[in-house]
C-alpha cells in the first residue's frame, strides 16, 4: 500500500492502494471516476486517455503511485451534462460515438492533440517536421488513430474535432 | 391496456406520416449522448455497489482434455484473496442469442483454448488478478484436439435446412456463355466492443441483481436462472449503456454465472470483467469459411445457374452455424442452384453471431464473384447486378416487399462516378500508386421480434417510455424517443426514455437488425393505445384525435394534456409480435457499396480512398443515427478486407493474436470520410412504422466494394482475406518508371 496524492480537475485526491494499481484502476476502483474507460489494459486502445500535466497518456499504461503531486484531468474535468466544453458538445452534435465506451479517451486525447498542432508537433502525415501543424481530416485521423473507436465513428470523430478547433480559432 | 398487433397484412396506415410534429427521421441528437461524452453514462462495471469484491476468471491453457485439479491452496493465502470458485454450473460456452436457457455447461471438460474454468475473487483487482496468475491448475490434454475445418480426416456435418439442390447446375455451368468458378476463403472475426464483458452480481437472500452488458435481456435473465438452476423471478438484469454489442454480448456468458456463483457464496457483490485477452478467447468468433461460388451466365450475363458452397466451424454440440447463403437465397436470380452448407466440429471457441452472421461473409464472396463474372462477360459490374434482379423469390416463388435495389444501384453509381472507372485493370496510376474503383451490392433479412413497451403519460404533460430493450450504440435512446414524442405531440425533453431493465416490458433485445423496428413498434403501438384513450376522453374518433406541442384536439375542441389527464398518468402498452408478412413476402434490405482505393506498386499497400452506401431499409428513424450505423459497417468491411484475421495456432488451437496490438481492426487513418445516402423507402410489411433493419446493412458486402476495387487497381484478385499486402505484391504489374 502507498499513499499517494494526486490533482484531479483541480482537486486534491487523496489515495492509499496498492502499489500495482494503475492510474486508471485508481480513477475508476478507487477515486469513483468511471469516466475514463478500460477497453485492453495495455495500451492498444486509448480508451484510457487521460491527460497527466497537459499531456495525453494511457492511463491504464502507468501506475497511479508515480503520480504524487501530477496534475490529472479526466473527461469529467472538461465538462458535464448542461456544461459541455465545445469539443464534448460537438461530439454529441456530429454524432462522434455510438456506444460512448471509446468516447471519454477519444475526447481527451482529442483536447490534447488539438493543444499538440497548436504547437506545430509533426505527426506522421506531416508534410515537413518543423512547418505549421495543419488541422486536416488527414491530419487529425492520423493524430486520432491510437484511439480505437469499433463502432467507427471516425468520420463523425474527425468532423466533432474539426468544428471545434475552427470555432476556438 | 394493451394494443396489440400481429404482422398478419401489411400496415398500410403510415400514421407517422401524418403527424404535425415529423420528428422520427430527422437527424436529432441522442438524449442520452451528453452523459456519454462526459463520462456519465454507467457501463457494467461501473456501478457504485456496498462492499463489491473483484474476480479474476482462470482460464485453459489446453484445447481440448481435462480438468483434473484446481489446487487452491496455491492462492488461497495470497493477500486478499476471499475465494476460489469453479464448479458444475460455470458455463463452457457462453450462450447464443435468442437461446433463452442455460448453454452448456460444466468446466472440467475442456473444449478449447482460454475456457474459463475457475474464478479468483479478493477484495481488490490487484489481488484477485494475481491470484487468477498464480492459481495452479492441473489439466490433462487430449490429443485428439481438431483445429483445421479443412483437414482430410474430419467429416463435417450437413445440417438439413442448408442443402438447396435446385434444377442442374453442372448442366448450366456446362452450358452457359460465361461462367465462374472460384473459391473463397475467409477468417474468423472477433466483435472485439470496445468494453470488455462486465457483469456485477449482488444477492439480497434469494434475489439477484445482475448489472451487466448484455443486449437481450429478456432471454438473458432466463439464461441466466437457468445456469444457476433458480426460478426466472429472482434474477433481475440491469443493462441500461452497453459499450458496444456487435453480437457478442447477445447470451449469458460464463462471468455472469461465475459472478453470481462467487457472490452467493461470499455474501457480498462480485465484479467480473474480462480481460481484453479473454474477450478474443472465449466470446463469439465469427466461424472461418471456404466458399465456393459458381455462376454461369448468358450472353446477356443473365444468371441461370448459381452454386455457392460453404464450409464452416464450430464446437461440438453448438447448434448455431454461419448462415453463410442467407441472401444468396434471394438477392439473384438463375433457376439451377446448389446452395449449402457444412460445419465442421472444431476445438476452437464457440461460433456465434456476430455482426452481419451470414451476409457479413457469404455477400461479400459472392459480390466478389459477381465482380468476376462481369470481368469475364465484359458487362458492366453495376449493370450485371440489375440485370439479375429477379421478379420472384428464385427458390419460393414468393414476392418482395418493398425492394430499392436497382435504385441503390443507379443513385450509387451516379454520385460516386462510377462512369470514370476505366473496366481494365492496372491502367491507372497516379505516382507509386495504382488506383482502382470497385462496386458491391449490399443484401440482409429482416426480421421483426415480438416486443413490448410501457409508456406513461403523466399529468403534468411529460412522458416516460419503458422497455427492457438495449441501446448497444445503435441509438434506441433517440428513436424511442423520437417516436414517442410524435404519437403524443410532445417535446423530446418531455420524454424520458428508460431502457435494459428486465423489470420493464420485455422487448426483442438488440440483435439481427430488428431491434428498432421492433422496439419502436411497441412504443408506436403503446402510445397508440393512450391516443385511444385520450380519444375517448376527448369525445371523439382515435383516427380524429390531433395532438401537438401538449394539446389535444378532434372534437371540435382544443385541451391541454394536463387538463385531460386531470391529475391522472394514463398508461398504455404496446405489444408487437411477427405474423403472417414474414411467410407471404420476401423482406430484405438493400443498398450498394462503391470504393476507390490506392494499392501501393512498391509494397502492395492498400488506401481505401473513398467509400459511398447507398441504403434502402424502409423508414429511417433517425438520420443521423441511422448513417452512423452505416459508417460503421462500412468500417468493418474495411477491417474485413484488409485486415482482420484472427490467427489460430495449428498445433494446439490457440488465439495468437488475442489482443488489439495483433487483431487490427480498422483505426480512424485506415477510414476515409465515408459518404452515406439513405434512401426514402417505407415498407408496409415490414412493421407498423414502415421501418426495416439498418445496424448491419453496411456490413453485408462492404468489403467485396474494397477488394473489387484493389482487382480493377492491380488485376490481383484476392480469394484469401484479408487482403493483405502479401498477397498482393507478387501479383503487381511490373513497376515502370513513372
Amino acid at each position: 500500500m502507498k499513499d499517494t496524492t494526486l490533482r484531479i480537475n483541480g482537486e486534491e485526491r487523496k489515495l492509499s492502494a496498492d502499489t500495482r494499481t494503475t492510474l486508471l484502476d485508481a480513477l475508476r476502483n478507487h477515486l469513483g471516476l468511471t469516466g475514463s474507460k478500460k477497453g485492453c489494459d495495455h495500451g492498444q486502445c486509448g480508451a484510457c486517455t487521460v491527460m497527466v500535466n497537459g499531456r495525453r497518456i494511457n492511463s491504464c499504461l502507468t501506475l497511479a503511485c508515480m503520480h504524487d503531486g501530477d496534475e490529472i484531468t479526466t473527461v469529467e474535468g472538461l465538462g458535464e451534462p448542461g456544461n459541455l466544453s465545445p469539443l464534448q458538445a460537438a461530439f454529441v452534435k456530429h454524432d462522434g460515438f455510438q456506444c460512448g465506451y471509446c468516447t471519454p479517451g477519444q475526447i481527451c486525447s482529442a483536447t490534447a492533440m488539438l493543444e499538440e498542432i497548436k504547437d506545430n508537433w509533426p505527426s506522421n502525415v506531416s508534410g515537413s517536421l518543423t512547418g505549421e501543424a495543419k488541422l486536416t481530416p488527414e491530419e487529425i485521423s492520423e493524430r486520432m488513430s491510437g484511439n480505437l473507436c469499433r463502432c467507427a465513428a471516425y468520420p463523425n470523430i474527425v468532423d466533432a474535432i474539426r468544428e471545434a478547433a475552427e470555432a476556438s480559432s | 391496456m394493451t394494443r396489440h398487433l400481429k404482422m398478419d397484412t401489411p400496415a398500410t396506415a403510415r400514421l407517422l406520416d401524418e403527424l404535425p410534429s415529423r420528428l422520427t427521421g430527422k437527424p436529432m441528437d441522442r438524449p442520452d449522448g451528453p452523459k456519454k461524452v462526459a463520462g456519465k453514462a454507467t457501463y457494467a462495471h461501473e456501478w457504485e455497489i456496498e462492499g463489491k469484491t473483484f474476480g479474476v476468471l482462470a482460464r485453459a491453457p489446453i484445447s481440448k482434455g481435462k480438468l483434473v485439479r484446481i489446487d487452491k491452496s496455491s492462492v488461497e493465502s495470497l493477500p486478499g484473496i476471499l475465494g476460489v470458485f469453479s464448479e458444475d454450473r460455470f458455463l463452457r460456452n457462453p450462450a447464443q442469442g435468442t437461446a433463452n436457457e442455460a448453454p452448456i455447461q460444466g468446466v472440467s471438460e475442456i473444449s478449447y483454448f482460454g475456457q474459463p474454468i475457475a474464478l479468483v475473487v479478493a477484495e481488490t483487482f490487484e489481488q484477485a488478478r494475481h491470484g487468477a496468475h498464480m492459481l495452479e491448475l492441473v489439466c490433462e490434454a487430449d490429443s485428439h484436439g481438431v483445429f483445421d475445418p479443412e483437414a482430410n480426416n474430419i467429416s463435417p456435418e450437413k445440417p438439413e435446412d442448408d442443402q438447396l439442390d435446385q434444377g442442374d447446375l453442372d448442366k448450366a455451368m456446362a452450358e452457359a456463355a460465361f461462367t465462374v468458378d472460384s473459391t473463397y476463403r475467409t477468417p474468423n472475426h472477433n466483435s472485439a466492443a470496445m468494453e470488455p464483458h462486465c457483469s456485477i452480481a449482488s444477492w439480497e437472500g434469494d434475489q439477484l441483481t445482475l448489472h451487466g452488458s448484455y443486449q437481450m435481456v429478456k432471454y438473458n435473465v432466463n439464461e441466466l436462472a437457468d445456469s444457476l438452476g433458480i426460478e426466472p423471478e429472482k434474477v433481475r438484469i440491469l443493462s441500461p449503456f452497453v459499450g458496444g454489442g456487435f453480437g457478442s454480448k447477445l447470451g449469458i456468458a460464463p462471468e455472469a454465472v461465475a459472478a453470481a456463483i462467487a457472490a452467493k457464496e461470499i455474501g457480498r457483490p462480485v465484479c467480473v470483467t474480462l480481460t481484453r485477452q479473454q474477450v478474443f478467447e472465449n466470446v463469439m468468433r465469427r466461424s472461418e469459411s471456404r466458399q465456393r461460388l459458381r455462376l454461369a451466365a448468358d450472353e446477356t450475363g443473365k444468371l441461370t445457374g448459381l452454386g455457392h458452397e460453404c464450409l464452416v466451424s464450430n464446437l461440438p454440440g453448438e447448434t448455431f452455424h454461419e448462415p453463410v447463403i442467407q441472401a444468396t437465397h434471394f438477392i439473384y436470380g438463375g433457376e439451377n442452384r446448389r446452395l449449402s452448407i457444412e460445419v465442421a466440429r472444431l476445438n476452437r471457441m464457440c461460433a456465434g453471431s456476430v455482426r452481419a452472421p451470414g451476409e457479413a461473409i457469404g455477400m461479400q464472396v459472392l459480390e466478389n464473384a459477381m465482380d468476376e463474372l462481369a470481368h469475364t462477360s465484359g458487362i458492366d459490374p453495376v449493370e450485371l447486378r440489375k440485370r439479375n434482379i429477379p421478379d420472384t423469390h428464385p427458390e419460393e416463388g414468393m414476392p418482395y416487399s418493398s425492394r430499392p435495389f436497382a435504385e441503390a444501384l443507379d443513385e450509387g453509381a451516379k454520385r460516386f462516378g462510377w462512369d470514370k472507372r476505366n473496366p481494365e485493370p492496372g491502367k491507372q496510376r497516379e505516382g507509386e500508386w495504382l488506383i482502382g474503383m470497385g462496386m458491391a451490392a449490399a443484401a440482409r433479412v429482416n426480421m421483426l421480434m415480438e416486443s413490448k413497451a410501457r409508456v406513461k403519460l403523466k399529468d403534468d404533460g411529460t412522458a416516460i417510455v419503458e422497455t427492457d430493450m438495449t441501446d448497444i450504440g445503435t441509438g434506441t435512446y433517440a428513436i424511442l424517443t423520437q417516436l414517442c414524442c410524435d404519437m403524443l405531440g410532445l417535446a423530446p425533453e418531455q420524454v424520458d426514455t428508460r431502457l435494459g431493465d428486465s423489470n420493464f416490458p420485455k422487448a426483442s433485445g438488440s440483435g439481427g437488425s430488428f431491434g428498432a423496428s421492433s422496439s419502436g413498434s411497441s412504443v408506436y403501438l403503446a402510445c397508440q393505445d393512450i391516443r385511444g384513450e385520450l380519444a375517448r376522453r376527448l369525445g371523439c374518433d382515435e383516427d380524429a384525435l390531433h395532438l401537438n406541442g401538449g394539446k389535444a384536439s378532434g372534437s371540435g375542441q382544443e385541451v391541454s394534456l394536463t387538463d385531460l389527464l386531470a391529475g391522472e398518468t394514463i398508461e398504455g402498452e404496446g405489444h408487437i409480435e411477427p405474423g403472417k408478412t414474414m411467410e407471404k413476402v420476401q423482406q430484405a434490405t438493400y443498398g450498394s457499396y462503391f470504393a476507390e482505393v490506392a494499392v501501393n506498386a512498391v509494397t502492395g499497400e492498400t488506401r481505401v480512398r473513398r467509400m459511398l452506401g447507398v441504403f434502402g431499409a424502409g423508414r429511417i428513424l433517425n438520420h443521423k443515427t441511422a448513417t452512423s450505423q452505416c459508417y460503421g459497417g462500412m468500417t468493418w468491411g474495411i477491417g474485413m478486407a484488409l485486415h482482420e484475421a484472427m490467427e489460430f495456432d495449428p498445433r494446439d488451437g490457440h488465439v495468437v493474436n488475442n489482443d488489439f496490438a495483433e487483431y487490427h481492426v480498422p483505426v480512424n487513418l485506415d477510414v476515409p470520410q465515408l459518404d452515406v445516402v439513405l434512401l426514402e423507402e417505407r415498407d408496409d410489411w415490414a412493421s407498423p412504422i414502415q421501418a426495416k433493419g439498418l445496424g448491419e446493412l453496411g456490413l453485408c458486402g462492404a468489403g467485396a466494394a474494397v477488394t473489387n476495387a484493389i482487382f480493377n487497381a492491380t488485376g490481383v484478385r484476392v480469394r484469401e482475406y484479408p487482403a493483405t499486402l502479401d498477397k498482393i505484391l507478387d501479383g503487381l504489374p511490373e513497376l515502370q518508371p513513372a
